[in-house]
């Protein structure tokens, strides 16, 4: 499958990346790579296989409804690049609105 | 004809209700609103990495209880689905979410329509899901503030059909599920501080078409008159775009209440695609038909049962039925004063008259009304028996009531001296008095001026303390003077 430039476009859009024009084709290959690798995958007839969606055959893992305090706040926020006292502090979402 | 009169309106709306659990969806981090900012998390709210989802229990039995008041079906068998997207108040980069296999599908919520019909709103489903934190943009200047406590609260996704014809129904619709939400404990329905949100899809074409128009999603709305407001907006922008020949973009609307207007956020082009897929971290749940039942019968009463239990077992009017189960504590209330007396209407009139009034009075919820239901019980009763009579039960011993909420009204009323006088007697004595003490009057009555009976009845009142039984009274004191 060829990956288009475009199809790399909407998929660094969704993922919220920019590329230049050199960044951009290195990763349009790496995917085409990726891609073609994986439809290895398609050569295999699974036509009447159910797909496998979960690694055991376990229903209902259920934890009742009682609270805990596991972390503090100091610890929460202890691995942010960027935070105050209270907040992770992130660049600007919303810009001029 | 006008041109808005061309157009109907086809109207969808999304429900996003937080679930009054103790402990978020998946992780046991406590679920509460108004937090110390980043103090309810853990590392799977955070979405630290190789950290594993449970699922809560409990939220599984609120939507069953939502799903049976809706008269839904219940799927068997469900599982979670990632919802991707990236975002700095979603850790994971995903949302778990419900995409296949909704727990609930189908059923129906009844509203008021504009002309006061009832109308059915269909549901197309309603399914568990995660919020996201929350994201502050305008404290500082540089930043956004992330705060994740709201990450991984569960919330109820409710899905309606676009049965909606116009914003008064909508509004109607969402007051009905805020009503639903909160007799069945599951949601506080709280607009304005965003434990009940809502979306609308909006679209118009011309009447009588089969063919909807270009949905348009609309947002931010923190209240339900907002949606209202944000609905009526949107029909008329949209009407008159296409009188203008102008296509109707399919996008996302915001509603800047201060303006009441909706403005573009996200066009079609740079929509999201979520790329769905099935959660493996979380194991598929079972639904029985035994643990539907169980839920079933914890099942509290529902507003439409009382309201038609209101108007077709107590005779009530509809007017009052609709007030009395408007509130769920003032309903709670009104079943309470009924186990005491059989004078529903009675007890119905001073519900919703002296109590209502002096909750308003005193900005207080019925939870807060010192006076238990059974002693507003006793007095309709004593009232009916003819001991006090309704004008001194609102004015003297109601008052009184407040302030001693332990002692029963007739107590009450022996120790005021507020026993009305219903021993003809005692009654024909003060009527004596009166008909001595206004000799004039009692002349001109004789010569036919029967309209000084009012006159007489007020000075009797007055004689008697108040305490005359005023039905009485009025009967003894015309034959009196009739046969002077």
């Amino acid at each position: 499958m060829e990956i288009s430039d475009s199809l790399v476009d909407h998929i660094a859009n969704l993922a919220k990346l920019e590329f230049n024009d050199s960044e951009k084709e290195a990763i349009r290959q790496d995917m085409s790579k990726i891609v073609n690798f994986m439809s290895k995958l398609n050569e295999i007839d699974t036509e009447n296989v159910e797909p496998l969606m979960f690694m055991s055959h376990d229903i209902n893992v259920l934890r009742e409804d009682i609270p805990a305090v596991t972390i503090t706040k100091e610890e929460a926020l202890k691995n942010a690049p960027k935070k105050d006292s209270d907040y992770f502090r992130i660049p600007k979402v919303l810009q001029g609105k | 004809m006008s041109v808005n009169n061309k157009y109907e309106a086809v109207i969808g709306l999304e429900v996003h209700a937080q679930m009054l659990t103790k402990t978020k969806a998946y992780s046991n981090d406590i679920n509460e609103y108004g937090a110390n900012p980043n103090t309810n998390v853990s590392v799977i709210s955070l979405g630290h990495p190789g950290t594993l989802p449970v699922m809560n229990k409990k939220t599984i039995e609120y939507a069953i209880r939502l799903g049976l008041a809706c008269e839904s079906n219940i799927a068997p068998y469900q599982y979670f689905a990632r919802k991707n997207y990236f975002y700095p108040d979603l850790p994971k980069g995903y949302q778990i979410t419900q995409d296949k296999t909704p727990i609930c599908t189908g059923g129906h919520i009844f509203i008021k329509t504009d002309d006061g019909n009832e109308k059915e709103i269909g549901i197309t489903r309603i399914h568990m899901e995660e919020d996201a934190g929350k994201s502050i943009h305008d404290v500082d200047v540089y930043d956004t503030l992330v705060d994740l406590n709201r990450a991984g609260t569960p919330l109820l996704e409710i899905v309606s059909e676009p049965d909606l014809k116009t914003s008064q129904e909508a509004y109607n619709y969402l007051t009905e599920v805020r009503k639903l939400l909160r007799y069945l404990d599951i949601c506080d329905g709280n607009m304005e501080e965003g434990s009940m949100r809502c979306d609308a899809n909006v679209s118009v074409m011309l009447k009588g078409s089969k063919v909807f128009g270009t949905k348009v999603e609309v947002k931010n709305m923190n209240s339900i008159r907002n949606v209202q407001r944000a609905i009526e907006f949107e029909i008329s922008r949209q009407i008159e775009q296409i009188e203008k020949g102008e296509a109707i973009a399919q996008e996302t609307r915001g509603f800047d209440a201060l303006k009441g207007i909706t403005i573009s956020q996200r066009t079609k082009e740079a929509a999201n695609d979520y790329r769905y897929f099935p959660e493996p971290d979380l194991q598929p749940i079972t639904v029985s038909k035994e643990q539907i039942e169980t839920v079933r019968e914890t099942m509290p009463a529902l507003p439409r049962d009382l309201f038609f239990k209101y108007i077709n077992e107590l005779g009530l009017s509809s007017y009052d039925a609709q007030v009395l189960t408007d509130t769920k504590s003032i309903a709670l209330y009104f079943e309470e004063v009924i186990q005491t007396t059989k004078n529903y209407k009675g007890a119905a009139n001073f519900v919703m008259g002296d109590v209502k009034s002096f909750l308003n009075n005193r900005s207080i919820e019925i939870e807060d009304f010192p006076i238990p239901a059974k002693h507003i019980g006793l007095l309709v009763n004593i009232i009916d028996e003819g001991k006090v009579s309704t004008s001194a039960a609102s004015q003297k011993l109601f008052p009184l009531m407040v302030e001693n909420p332990a002692v029963e009204p007739l107590t009450l009323a022996e120790q005021n001296n507020l026993i009305q006088e219903s021993d003809e007697n005692s009654l024909i004595t003060y009527i004596q008095q009166v008909i001595n003490e206004n000799p004039v009057e009692t002349e001109r009555y004789k010569n036919g001026e029967k309209q000084l009976l009012g006159l007489f009845m007020g000075k009797l009142m007055k004689v008697s303390g108040g305490k005359a039984d005023p039905k009485l009274a009025n009967q003894l004191l015309r034959t009196t003077l009739d046969n002077l």
